[in-house]
């Protein structure tokens, strides 16, 4: 008998490695050795690099560029301009929302370090000391950096190139530097509930620019061979499919002739969704030349060039009655996008989902307008670990809930009890569209409250302000209560495309004859672990052990379409699409098995590994078995092989949700805060890998740490950025980082087929407001409704000095 | 430009080439060498992305030129694994304790780790902290390398004391 006839249950179980275990990592065994294979490792025969001429305004006039400089100098193979890329039209692409932005600048630049000129040269050293000796003859103009004066009356226009036009992709512009105005929801019915009600709040919360800054920045290699009239793309692209539709549409090569891979990415959240001028100018470059053409970001690029996230300046109003009951929601937000329109929403969003605005609360009535403007400032506008816009709008909400519940003087755990839907109301239709699959949120609040000893800690806070009181401390105590929902897994195609593909995913498996199997999936991991939980998925689903199980992604010549890795859609769509597919094969192996086994396929029932005859439990066939059948002892006309393709487009997405609380000491002398303790329970529904959820929670708690206590991409008045680089921009190391403590409910997706929803992004929508509402919440007895991230100890030592705080 | 010729020893192999004064040891092991497991995240000292084991000490590659390491003795993290393939415990803990995600910084968390456990070989959770400091993460928040970093000092340990009895 062999050892899997001979195994018990458990040990089957454990040796399938399937939904729920934690299971290490298949994709560590190549990074810890160095052999990962990133974009910059790879090397290619004959291939030179680009390197950009940047603009040192942030608004001017080119009145000439002069590359005679840097084409003498030896190993300069080309220097591209606007004037190069005009006869293809090339020297604007498309932007995912609508818009159109510039490869290469042609009369004016917009931003700071916009891209000028493109240099290719043999080595990077050369691209780099030619970049300098191209000469841009520039004249000033007067740049607009405040969102807020951009739709001034005599404002200078910016975006030349669109100057009159009245209609937008999103409609109505209402003036030069206007993008669109978006709105949803009862703006009558929201006015009235404000006026009626019994108290209302209203309160400017502005969520900074900050910017994704994953550890290795984008690049890409072109390689056109023009022989067979056929470019290969290497790049740091989370949705690789995309890419190259998009390079077929720009280029008019065909798209069968065109092969993008996505290699190792080191870390994407949301930086590498975009298509960027770098990649546009290595294809072209490699188009012009017959040669590879590689360009690799620098830190300064990254931070300063491409994909900033968040600028939100929200307004929120919220009408509640006197004993805490919110009536009504109202929000303006005015979106700062930056030079171009570049936001990676889907495309109907132009302010992605901020709808869920609402939050973990059921709220009768609600509107939303969003204003976006331009200014002289970088594009982008990325999902930086979250879905479309969604931290924005759990910000706005959790820290309105806070500064309702400081109006009414009530606890600000019992106002959020007091207000959330209700077990009961799934599926919950919100008052600004969503239809909320599942949750619990009493039970979660209530284990989070009960974890931390909620009471006890408000208890410590109250004698710690009364020490201070006294002056027997120098300390201020905050504890930071969050409760988010997502808006995860985008999207059910009727709603949600990109430049009109619809976003379904998918997942292709091949099961061989000796029963290990190879699958392929439309997503892309930049750190997520595809290749380990997939093939979790597909164990529990197939019976085959997931150490039998390869998963690739990132390939187009080889993976099937999908729209790739961002807006935690990975889980709950290819994720599905592997279930589903799972299924498939697995209905066809019954079919196999009832004619190894003899009966009728009705007489079988499945078993971790393998099909069992009901009654006569000796009498079974299992997946290695059946695998081996499937080449070559069929049934009657049926087709040979065992592989199976499914596209999933899914019916609604999922809604992750978590309850969040920080404990924060802050020194009232120094504005210094220390972390005391961060509990986090979230709630992804079936867990698919406890080790892995953890590990995304941890990562994205630290990206929430830094961007509330730290980070921004601020601009001063002529707008030149501050601090892009390291040595200014906020990424905590391992001494400031907090210690986490995780925990969880589950509460399944209902239409998901294994009732997972997602988890990478939770973390970073529910870190954000937990520390903010702590920072503030140790000076709301002192009267502070809001302080503006982020929360820099130069920032809190300021907020301490106007209260009279400071010796 | 005028080149130099170099000629160090690199993960137990001695490695010549000719290079610019101004190109940067990072280049040389990846461009050169084609050491591509250290890697370029910054270009400030900051991320730590480039840690090799140079000479008895952490060094960021990304801020040393290939001429400076003329004669030294340089690890990389593709030096770590024994001949016959058997991880190193630090690598070994990296993968047991979920201590990397994208694994991008994980070559030099890895080369540091290998230093800072010759410097103190039983450090504490915040000696840890401290001591990778100079290496930054983006997707693991650092429990889990910190608790890496503990796997694989107790491995260590245990086998200088196996080896001792």
């Amino acid at each position: 008998m062999s050892d899997a006839q001979t195994m018990t249950l458990e040990e089957r179980e454990a040796t399938l490695g399937g939904v729920g275990t934690a299971r290490k990592r298949k994709e560590d065994v190549r990074f810890i050795q160095g052999a990962g294979n990133y974009v910059d490792d790879v090397k290619l025969p004959g291939m030179v690099f680009g390197d950009f001429v940047r603009s040192p305004y942030a608004h001017a006039r080119i009145k000439s560029i002069n590359a005679e400089a840097a084409l003498a100098v030896p190993g300069v193979k080309a220097v591209l301009t606007a004037a190069d890329l005009k006869p293809l039209n090339l020297h604007y692409m498309p932007t995912l929302a609508g818009d159109v932005q510039a490869v290469l600048a042609e009369e004016k630049v917009l931003f700071q370090n916009q891209e000028v000129a493109f240099v290719v040269a043999d080595d990077r050293y050369i691209a780099s000391d030619a970049a300098e000796l191209v000469e841009v003859d520039y004249e000033e103009l007067p740049p607009i950096v405040d969102a807020f004066k951009a739709m001034d009356e005599g404002a200078i226009c910016l975006r030349e190139d669109i100057q009159g036009k009245t209609e937008g992709a999103h409609g109505l512009r209402k003036h030069d530097n206007h993008i669109f105005e978006w709105e949803i929801g009862d703006l009558e019915g929201a006015d009235k509930a404000l006026a009626d009600a019994e108290v209302t709040v209203k309160e400017l919360i502005t969520y900074q620019r900050v910017h994704p800054s994953p550890l290795e920045t984008c690049a890409s290699i072109a390689s056109m061979d023009k022989i067979k009239g056929e470019l290969t793309v290497y790049g740091t692209f989370q949705a690789p499919h995309v890419v190259r539709t998009v390079a077929s549409l720009l280029s008019g090569i065909p798209e069968h002739k065109i092969r993008v891979i996505a290699p190792d990415i080191g870390g994407g959240f949301g930086n590498k969704v975009g298509v960027y001028p770098g990649y546009v100018c290595s294809i072209v470059a490699s188009i012009v030349l017959g040669i590879p053409v590689k360009w690799v970001e620098d830190r300064i690029e990254n931070l300063s060039a491409t994909a900033f996230a968040r600028d939100y300046h929200m307004t929120g109003e919220l009408a509640a009655t006197k004993d805490g009951k919110i009536t009504g929601l109202k929000c303006h937000v005015l979106a700062d996008h930056g030079a171009f329109d570049a936001c990676a929403d889907p495309t109907k969003w132009p302010a992605g989902f901020f709808n869920i605005c609402t939050g973990s609360y059921d709220i009768p009535v609600a509107h939303v307008s969003v204003d976006g403007v331009y200014t002289n400032k970088a594009p982008g506008g990325v999902a930086y670990r979250c879905s479309f816009r969604v931290t924005e709008a759990a910000y706005m909400i959790e820290r309105m809930i806070d500064v309702l519940a400081q109006k009414l003087e009530m606890d600000p755990a019992e106002l959020r009890l007091k207000n959330f839907v209700q077990p009961a109301q799934f599926p919950y239709n919100s008052a600004l569209g969503w239809e909320y699959d599942s949750g619990d949120y009493p039970t979660a609040m209530n284990q989070m409250m009960q974890a931390v000893d909620y009471a006890g800690l408000r208890k410590e806070q109250a004698e710690q302000r009364d020490k201070v009181a006294r002056g027997e401390s120098r300390s201020l105590m905050g504890i930071g209560v969050a409760f988010f929902t997502e808006i995860v897994g985008a999207g059910p195609s009727r709603n949600c495309d990109i430049l009109g593909v619809a976003m379904f995913d998918s997942c292709e498996i091949r099961v061989h004859p000796t029963g290990s199997a190879i699958a392929r999936l439309g997503t892309k991991s930049q750190g997520q672990a595809h290749e380990t939980t997939y093939a979790q998925i597909l164990a529990t689903e197939i019976g085959i052990p997931s150490e039998d199980i390869g998963i690739e992604e990132g390939d187009t010549d080889t993976a099937p379409y999908g729209l790739g890795t961002y807006g935690s859609r990975s889980t709950p769509v290819a994720g599905a699409a592997a279930a589903r597919v799972g299924r498939k094969i697995r209905a066809k192996a019954q079919k196999i098995a009832a004619h190894l086994l003899e009966v009728a396929e009705g007489d079988l029932e499945w078993e971790i590994d393998r099909f069992k005859v009901k009654g006569l439990p000796e009498k079974e066939a299992t997946m290695k078995e059946i695998a081996w059948a499937a080449y070559n002892n069929l049934p009657e006309g049926m087709e040979p092989g065992l592989e199976a393709v499914d596209y999933y487009d899914p019916p609604n997405m999922t809604y992750p949700f978590g309850a969040y609380l920080c404990v924060i000491d802050i020194d009232i002398d120094t504005g210094e805060s220390a972390i005391r303790r961060f509990y986090a329970l979230d709630d992804c529904g079936t867990r698919i890998n406890p080790m892995v959820i953890e590990g995304q929670v941890h990562g994205g708690l630290t990206e929430a740490f830094g961007i509330a206590m730290g980070q921004e991409i601020a601009y001063d008045e002529l707008g030149n950025v501050q601090g892009a680089s390291l040595m200014d921009y906020f990424l905590p190391t391992a001494v400031e980082t907090p210690i986490w403590e995780t925990d969880f409910t589950v509460t399944p997706s209902p239409h998901h087929p294994i009732g997972a929803k997602g988890v990478g992004e939770s973390p970073n929508v529910g870190g954000v407001p937990a520390f903010s509402n702590a920072v503030i919440d140790a000076f709301s007895h002192l009267g502070v409704k809001h302080m503006p991230m982020p929360h820099t100890a130069w920032r809190v030592w300021k907020q301490c000095q106007e209260l009279g705080l400071t010796k | 430009m005028n080149k130099k010729h170099v000629k160090m020893t690199v993960n137990g192999k001695t490695v010549e080439g000719d290079v610019e004064a101004r190109t940067l040891l990072i280049h040389f092991l990846r461009e050169d060498l084609g050491l591509t497991g250290p890697h370029i995240g910054c270009e400030t000292s900051h991320c730590g992305a480039c840690t090799v084991d140079l000479d008895g000490r952490s060094v960021k590659s990304c801020t040393l030129f290939a001429v400076q390491a003329e004669n030294a003795d340089i690890t990389t993290v593709e030096g770590m694994a024994a001949a016959d393939g058997t991880l190193h415990a630090i690598q070994e803990g990296f993968m047991q304790e979920h201590g990397l995600q994208c694994g991008f910084c994980t070559p030099g968390m890895i080369m540091r780790t290998h230093r800072l456990l010759q410097e103190n070989p039983n450090p504490t959770d915040e000696e840890i902290r401290w001591g990778i400091s100079g290496n930054l993460c983006r997707c693991t928040g650092y429990q889990n390398i910190v608790k890496a970093v503990r796997y694989a000092a107790n491995k260590l340990n245990d086998t200088t004391r196996e080896a001792a009895e």
